[in-house]
C-alpha cells in the first residue's frame, strides 16, 4: 500500500503535462421532468485514477452511461481517446468500446452462461479483428488467475459469492486489455474486508496493465485509498475537484457532507 | 369502474403502437448481419423443451373432454358417426392453435418476460452492449423466431395429441377403430381447414416471442419490474392472440366465400 502512494505522488507532479483521455463538457440530462445532470464536466488523464463522488441517485451512473454511449445524453461533449461519442456509429462505437472496460454496479454476469463463457462473451466480436487464436483458454486463465480465481472456470455465476462475482466481473473487463477501465461503484454490496481485496485488485490492475481509470463510488475508503484526484458531483454539476487531502479539509458544507462518518 | 376500463383500452391500443415499433426493429435487426445460428438453435430448443409436456398433456385431456361432453349432443341426435368429423375440425381449425398458443403465453411469454427482465435490471443487456454484442439481435431476434418456428411445430403435435384423445374415447365408447376414426378425420378435413390454421400459428409464435420480448427488454427497474415484466407479458400475449385468431379467421372466412 506504502509504495502505491509514491506512485500516485509521483504522477500528481506531472499531471498537467498528461494527455487527456477522457473529456467531457457540459453534460446535460433529464428523465422526464427530472434534471439529473445539469452541466458537468471531467477530465480524465492518462494512468489516473479519478475518482467521482456523490450520493445514491445524483446521476453518477447515468454519467458513466453517457461516457459509453449506453445513455444519450440531451447535450454535451464526449471524447474518449480522441474519438467524440456522439460521432461514432455501431461499428466505430464498437472498436471503442474494447478499449474500455467497464465494471457494472451489480457485477452483470451473465447468469446463463459459466464463467468461461462469460469471459468469452466479449472476444467473440473482436476475434477477427484482434487476431485472437480460436482457442481462447489461456487468455480467459490469464484474466481469472489475475483476479486469483482461476479454479472457478467452470462456476456458474449462482454459485459464486457476491466477492467472486465482482472478480469474474473484473476478469471481463480485463479480457481485451483495455486502456481505460471505468468502476461503478466497485465495492457497493460487498463487506468491508472483500471491499478491501477488491480495492487492493483494482490497485494491482492498475499497475500491471498501465490502465487509466475512472472510478464511481460514494465509499469514502475506496476514494481515499485510490484516487489521485476526486470529483464530487452535487446537483448535477462537478460541485468540487482536489485531491483527497484538499477536499476533507474543505469548510464548505456540502463537501464536508461526504466526509462526515 | 367505466373510467378504469377506458383507461385500460387506451393502455392496451398505446402499448399496440409500441409493440408494433419493437416488430419493425425487430424485422431491421433480423435481416442485417452477423446472424446468430447459434443461439438460435439454443434458443428453439429451450422452447420446445420448455413447453412440450405441457403442450401434450393439455392437448390430451382437451381432446378427451372434449369428445366425451360432445358424446351424448351428437347422440340425441343420432349422428354419433360425425364425432371424428366434429372433433378432429373443432380441433385442428380452433381448438388446437389456441389451446397450444395459450399454453405456451404461459410458459413461454412470461419465461422470456421475467429472463430478459432480469438480465435489464441487472445490466446484463448494457454489459452486452459494451462488449460489442448487439443485445438486440442475441436475445430478441433470436428468441422471437425461435417462438416464431417452434409454435407451429408444437400445435401439429397438440393436434395429433388431442385427436388421439378423442380417438381413445370414440374407441372405448363408440367401439369406433383407430383406422376409421383417423381415416374419417382425415377425410373430413380440406386444405382449407389446415392451410389458414397453420399459418395462423406462425403469427401466434411470432406474438408470444414478440410481446415476452418486448415487455422484458423494456422492463422497468427494480426486482418488482421483473414480476411485472412477466405477469404483464401473459396477460398482453393472450389478448394479442385473441385479436390475430379473431382477424385470422375473419380473414380465412372471406376467402371461404370466394
Ligand atoms: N433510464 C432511466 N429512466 C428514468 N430515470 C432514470 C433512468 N436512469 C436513471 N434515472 C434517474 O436518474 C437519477 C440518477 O440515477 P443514477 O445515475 O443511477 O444514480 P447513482 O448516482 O446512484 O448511480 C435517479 O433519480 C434515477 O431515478
Ligand atoms: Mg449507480
Amino acid at each position: 500500500m506504502k509504495k502505491q502512494e509514491n506512485i500516485t505522488t509521483i504522477k500528481k507532479d506531472s499531471r498537467t503535462e498528461r494527455e487527456v483521455i477522457i473529456d467531457i463538457r457540459d453534460l446535460y440530462k433529464s428523465f422526464g421532468k427530472v434534471r439529473v445532470l445539469n452541466g458537468f464536466n471531467l477530465r480524465l488523464h492518462k494512468g489516473e485514477n479519478l475518482v467521482v463522488m456523490g450520493k445514491s441517485g445524483s446521476g453518477k451512473s447515468v454519467m458513466i452511461k453517457c461516457l459509453i454511449g449506453l445513455i444519450k445524453p440531451d447535450s454535451g461533449y464526449i471524447s474518449v481517446m480522441n474519438n467524440e461519442i456522439k460521432t461514432l456509429n455501431r461499428d466505430t462505437l464498437d472498436i471503442l468500446r474494447s478499449d474500455i472496460g467497464f465494471l457494472f454496479q451489480g457485477s452483470a454476469l451473465y447468469d446463463s452462461m459459466t464463467v468461461r463463457e462469460n469471459l468469452e462473451f466479449p472476444m467473440r466480436r473482436h476475434k477477427k479483428r484482434l487476431g485472437l487464436v480460436s482457442d481462447t483458454t489461456p487468455m480467459v486463465l490469464e484474466a481469472l488467475e489475475s483476479v486469483g480465481l482461476a479454479h472457478a472456470i467452470d462456476l456458474m455465476p449462482a454459485e459464486l459469492s457476491g466477492g467472486m462475482k465482482r472478480r469474474v466481473a473484473l476478469a471481463r473487463t480485463l479480457i481485451l486489455k483495455p486502456k481505460i477501465i471505468l468502476y461503478d461503484e466497485p465495492t457497493s454490496g460487498l463487506d468491508p474486508i472483500t471491499s478491501k481485496e477488491i480495492i487492493e485488485l483494482m490497485l494491482s490492475i492498475q499497475a500491471k496493465y498501465g490502465t487509466s481509470s475512472l472510478i464511481i463510488t460514494h465509499d469514502v475508503d475506496c476514494a481515499r485509498v485510490i484516487s489521485d484526484r476526486m470529483i464530487l458531483l452535487v446537483d448535477g454539476i462537478n460541485y468540487a475537484e482536489g485531491t483527497y487531502e484538499e477536499l476533507i479539509t474543505s469548510t464548505d458544507p456540502k463537501v464536508e457532507a461526504f466526509f462526515k462518518k | 369502474m367505466a373510467l378504469k376500463f377506458t383507461r385500460n383500452i387506451r393502455q392496451f391500443f398505446i402499448e399496440l403502437g409500441e409493440l408494433s415499433y419493437f416488430a419493425g426493429r425487430f424485422f431491421r435487426e433480423s435481416v442485417k448481419p452477423p446472424f446468430e445460428f447459434k443461439e438460435l438453435l439454443r434458443q428453439c430448443y429451450q422452447m420446445g423443451n420448455r413447453s412440450l409436456v405441457l403442450v401434450l398433456v393439455t392437448s390430451f385431456i382437451i381432446g378427451l373432454v372434449l369428445d366425451l361432453q360432445s358424446r351424448p349432443t351428437m347422440e340425441q341426435f343420432g349422428a354419433v358417426s360425425m364425432m371424428p368429423n366434429m372433433v378432429g375440425i373443432s380441433i385442428v381449425r380452433e381448438l388446437g392453435p389456441v389451446i397450444t398458443a395459450l399454453v405456451c403465453a404461459g410458459r413461454i411469454a412470461s419465461g422470456i418476460g421475467a429472463e430478459l427482465g432480469s438480465m435489464r435490471v441487472t445490466e446484463q443487456i448494457d454489459a452486452m452492449e459494451v462488449s460489442g454484442t448487439n443485445p438486440f439481435k442475441y436475445l430478441v431476434v433470436t428468441r422471437v423466431m425461435a417462438t416464431t418456428l417452434m409454435l407451429p411445430l408444437l400445435v401439429i403435435l397438440g393436434d395429433g395429441l388431442a385427436l388421439y384423445g378423442s380417438a381413445l374415447v370414440e374407441y372405448f365408447k363408440g367401439a369406433v377403430s383407430f383406422e376409421l376414426y383417423f381415416n374419417t378425420v382425415f377425410n373430413a378435413l380440406s386444405y382449407g381447414d389446415l392451410i389458414p390454421a397453420t399459418v395462423k400459428t406462425f403469427f401466434f409464435g411470432f406474438a408470444i416471442g414478440l410481446v415476452g420480448c418486448y415487455k422484458g427488454y423494456y422492463c422497468k427497474k427494480g426486482t418488482a419490474g421483473v414480476g411485472i415484466a412477466a405477469n404483464t407479458a401473459v396477460v398482453f400475449t393472450s389478448m394479442v392472440l385473441f385479436v390475430i385468431d379473431f382477424v385470422a379467421v375473419f380473414i380465412s372466412d372471406i376467402f371461404y366465400e370466394l
